[in-house]
């Protein structure tokens, strides 16, 4: 019945909704690193006309009294105007986009093609010895199409870190 | 033929304004070049008084002196680059302690800004972690705003300090006033009313209670001295014993028979044992500081809690409760006895009875216990300077402020606070040269009252340029120094836990203390052994002008009992006065502090 410190793990996506104002973001950050908590992914971007507010998404991983504290923390932040866990609060939506460069030649360059086609990347942009591939999922998706381009001639990544948004007519 | 114009009010000018729109009556600082323009607008007016301190570390320390012992919020003004860096400390121990500060600092002009220029720092990138919440103000529209809504954030919600950064620029320029906004923050709320839920739960809970305690803390304090009223009424209907953190000292009256003293790393043996054998923890204000919980797993172990915070952040992050309620602890504490009344459901008396009995067989423990000789000639011990002060002062208004070390455990052990905000520590942080600095703002908020600082001989150091703010000012603060030439809690840790490897704690090359208080326009006294104690309390206390008493102490005295980092609440090692009981430090004790 005591502090049961719970060591099972969980990945949280988590919403953080903000005021545009300098310094928001070194903020969320400082929290981060301050208290040593592990993040997998942040995005942040202004979500409305004026560009007075933005969104903050923020994947990360701990124990659930971690988790709790994560989202404690950042509500108490002056220019926050709410936290949503959304890996609790409801099904969500979970997309992050990437762009993969592949060099190579030959069988190699064909292969690469081929299954870029299979997990639908689009090509933006080729030359004769490479490709440059832009891909939209979730992150498994994301991390499957990286491991099987990587004995495929796979050089640079760029990956935005994940967007996300509840299912339905919920919003936060 | 006159011809008048109106003249905009520059910046530093709005800024005062907005200052007295909120209440301000008294600023800690300290000039320099970024903010000429701030004290060139402080001279032309007479409703806000400056102190100036000798260092922007004091001047925060003052200004927490100033709000604890108010209720009020604290007003610091120090310059750009090394007046906001030296203020750094302060604003954390304001953050730990959540105290509310207002700290407005100079900053260069908005177009030298990332320039590298002379005396500028990046003050809100630095004290972003080392405040409730900071602000750059760029445009001069926005000042009179930012300040306004500075003092609402440092005030509610649970206190902490704000810093206002300052460029010259706008400090010179026309600034357009506004008054404060009426009605919400746009995304600061903070929660202040329980839920009415949770309020039922913990009655039903503290009803059917055979074993309860009260574990109260600063946020009694925070609330306010009804909180306090309340608190004493609750605990009376209750009929549970009591206990409080250092920062809660002074919330419930110490010779009130429910109190059993502090609890803790340095707190009784009844308030820890009857903490480790409760059924239903009440922390009202408190938040499981690893000093209080000791080792996590064995804390309390057969207990339900409840836990009153403001702070939705502090609730289950050391220790899982079964009842969070987040509120001020005065609203809290107002419906827990409103619906107590109401409530039929009547209370295990007996067994309340029978949980006195074993809490009475360890208050006989005496574990403060110690042994005076007053023998003549014989050396003072530190447990009773701290009684004869307490026993010569109590009988006033007493404020007593602390720096940090033995000594600060030994007041909180032994001198007994009888009301709120009478009592000022660094509990949080731990700031060494804390007390003075405290003490004169706590001085200037009660220029009649009798103002203590109990320090050690090396905390005093760290902040002694403040006698010169104390002489200019004529405040008559006591200095009670327990000196035993060591920074005695380090000296006490080697001695227990790194086999007797007195490593740099020694207080080498001290000044004479008397004659430091001379050369600052203040008086010295020394009490060398027991027949000058007294005396030297009582002339202290007579004399109406700033004193340092340097009260020689037995330098090999520990402070008892002591819970070791990382041991239970029922682990605790207890003084030479109780040889008979032994406790182990383990390894992963010594890797705590």
């Amino acid at each position: 019945m005591n502090a049961i410190v719970q060591q099972t793990l969980r990945s949280a996506t988590i919403s953080v909704l903000v005021e545009n104002e300098s310094g928001v973001l070194a903020r969320v950050i400082g929290l981060f690193s301050g208290r040593g908590y592990n993040i997998d992914s942040l995005t942040v971007a202004p979500v409305d006309d004026g560009r007075r507010r933005s969104r903050i998404t923020i994947v990360a991983t701990g124990t659930e009294m971690v988790i709790e504290q994560i989202k404690a923390q950042l509500d108490r932040l002056v220019p926050v105007y709410r936290v949503a866990d959304l890996t609790r609060e409801g099904p969500h939506l979970a997309r992050e986009l990437a762009l993969i460069k592949v060099v190579g030649a030959g069988d190699k360059r064909a292969e690469a093609l081929r299954l870029a086609d299979a997990f639908r990347a689009r090509v933006i942009d080729a030359t004769t010895d490479s490709f440059v591939f832009e891909l939209t999922g979730a992150t498994d998706k994301l991390d499957a199409f990286l491991d099987v381009m990587r004995p495929l001639g796979l050089v640079e990544i760029s990956r935005t870190g994940v967007a996300a948004i509840a299912r339905g007519t919920r919003t936060i | 033929m006159n011809i008048v114009t109106q003249q905009a009010a520059s910046g530093a000018e709005t800024l005062l304004r907005a200052l007295k729109e909120q209440g301000v009556e008294v600023i800690f600082g300290y000039p320099g070049g970024a903010v000429l323009p701030i004290y060139d607008a402080l001279f032309q007016q007479n409703a806000i008084r400056h102190i100036l301190v000798r260092h922007e570390q004091a001047a925060v320390h003052a200004a927490e002196g100033y709000a604890r012992s108010t209720g009020k919020t604290g007003v610091v003004l120090v310059t750009s680059g090394p007046g906001a860096t030296n203020a750094v400390t302060g604003l954390v121990d304001a953050l730990m302690d959540s105290i509310p500060i207002v700290c407005l600092t100079g900053q260069v002009p908005t177009h030298l800004i990332g320039n590298d220029a002379f005396q500028e720092a990046d003050t809100t990138g630095i004290t972003r972690q080392a405040t409730k919440h900071n602000y750059l103000v760029k445009r001069a529209e926005d000042l009179a705003r930012v300040v306004h809504e500075a003092f609402h954030v440092a005030r509610t919600g649970r206190p902490g300090p704000v810093l206002v950064d300052l460029p010259k620029d706008i400090l010179i320029n026309p600034a357009p006033y506004t008054e404060a906004a009426e009605g919400p923050h746009r995304s600061y709320r903070p929660r202040t009313e329980p839920d009415p839920e949770r309020i039922a739960e913990a009655v039903a809970l503290i009803k059917s209670a055979r074993r309860p305690i009260f574990y109260t803390g600063g946020g009694i304090i925070n609330a306010g001295p009804e909180a306090a009223t309340l608190l004493i009424e609750f605990a009376t209907m209750v009929g549970a014993p009591v206990t409080s953190t250092l920062m809660g000292l002074g919330a419930f009256p110490a010779a009130n028979p429910q109190f059993l003293g502090m609890l803790g790393m340095h707190g009784t043996y009844e308030a820890n044992l009857t903490m480790h054998g409760c059924d239903v923890m009440i922390n009202l204000g408190a938040r499981f500081d690893d000093r209080v919980t000791g080792r996590l797993d064995a804390f309390a172990p057969a207990s339900k809690k409840i836990h009153v915070d403001i702070d939705p952040s502090n609730i289950n992050k050391n220790i899982i409760v079964d009842v969070p309620i987040v509120a001020d602890a005065g609203s809290a504490l107002r419906a827990l006895i409103d619906v107590w009344k109401s409530d039929s459901t009547r209370q295990d008396r007996a067994a309340l009875a029978d949980w006195w009995q074993r809490i009475e067989t360890w208050r006989r423990k005496d574990s403060l216990k110690f042994t005076q000789s007053m023998l003549p000639g014989a050396t003072i011990k530190p447990q009773h300077a701290i009684k004869r002060l307490w026993e010569m002062t109590h009988g006033r208004d007493t404020f007593i402020t602390t720096e940090v070390g033995q000594h600060q455990m030994w007041a909180a052990q032994h001198y007994r606070f009888e009301k709120p905000n009478r009592w000022m520590t660094s509990g949080g942080l731990g700031t060494m040269g804390y007390g003075l600095p405290a003490a004169m703002g706590v001085q200037i908020a009660h220029p009649d009252a009798l103002v203590i600082d109990i320090a050690g001989e090396a905390s005093i150091l760290m902040n002694i340029q403040e006698m010169g703010t104390l002489a200019q000012y004529r405040l008559p603060v006591k200095i009670f120094i327990l000196n035993n030439e060591y920074m005695g809690m380090v000296r006490q840790w080697q001695e227990l836990l790194h086999g007797g490897r007195y490593s740099e704690s020694y207080s080498a090359a001290l000044p004479d203390f008397v004659k430091l208080a001379e050369s600052f326009h203040a008086t010295g006294l020394r009490a060398k052994t027991i027949d000058d104690l007294d005396g030297v309390i009582a002339e202290m206390i007579a004399t109406d002008r700033a004193v340092i008493a340097d009260i020689c102490v037995d330098p090999r005295e520990n402070c008892f009992p002591m819970i070791p980092s990382g041991a239970a609440h029922n682990e605790m090692i207890l003084g030479p006065e109780h040889e008979d009981e032994a406790a182990g430090i383990t390894d992963e004790g010594l890797v705590l502090v």
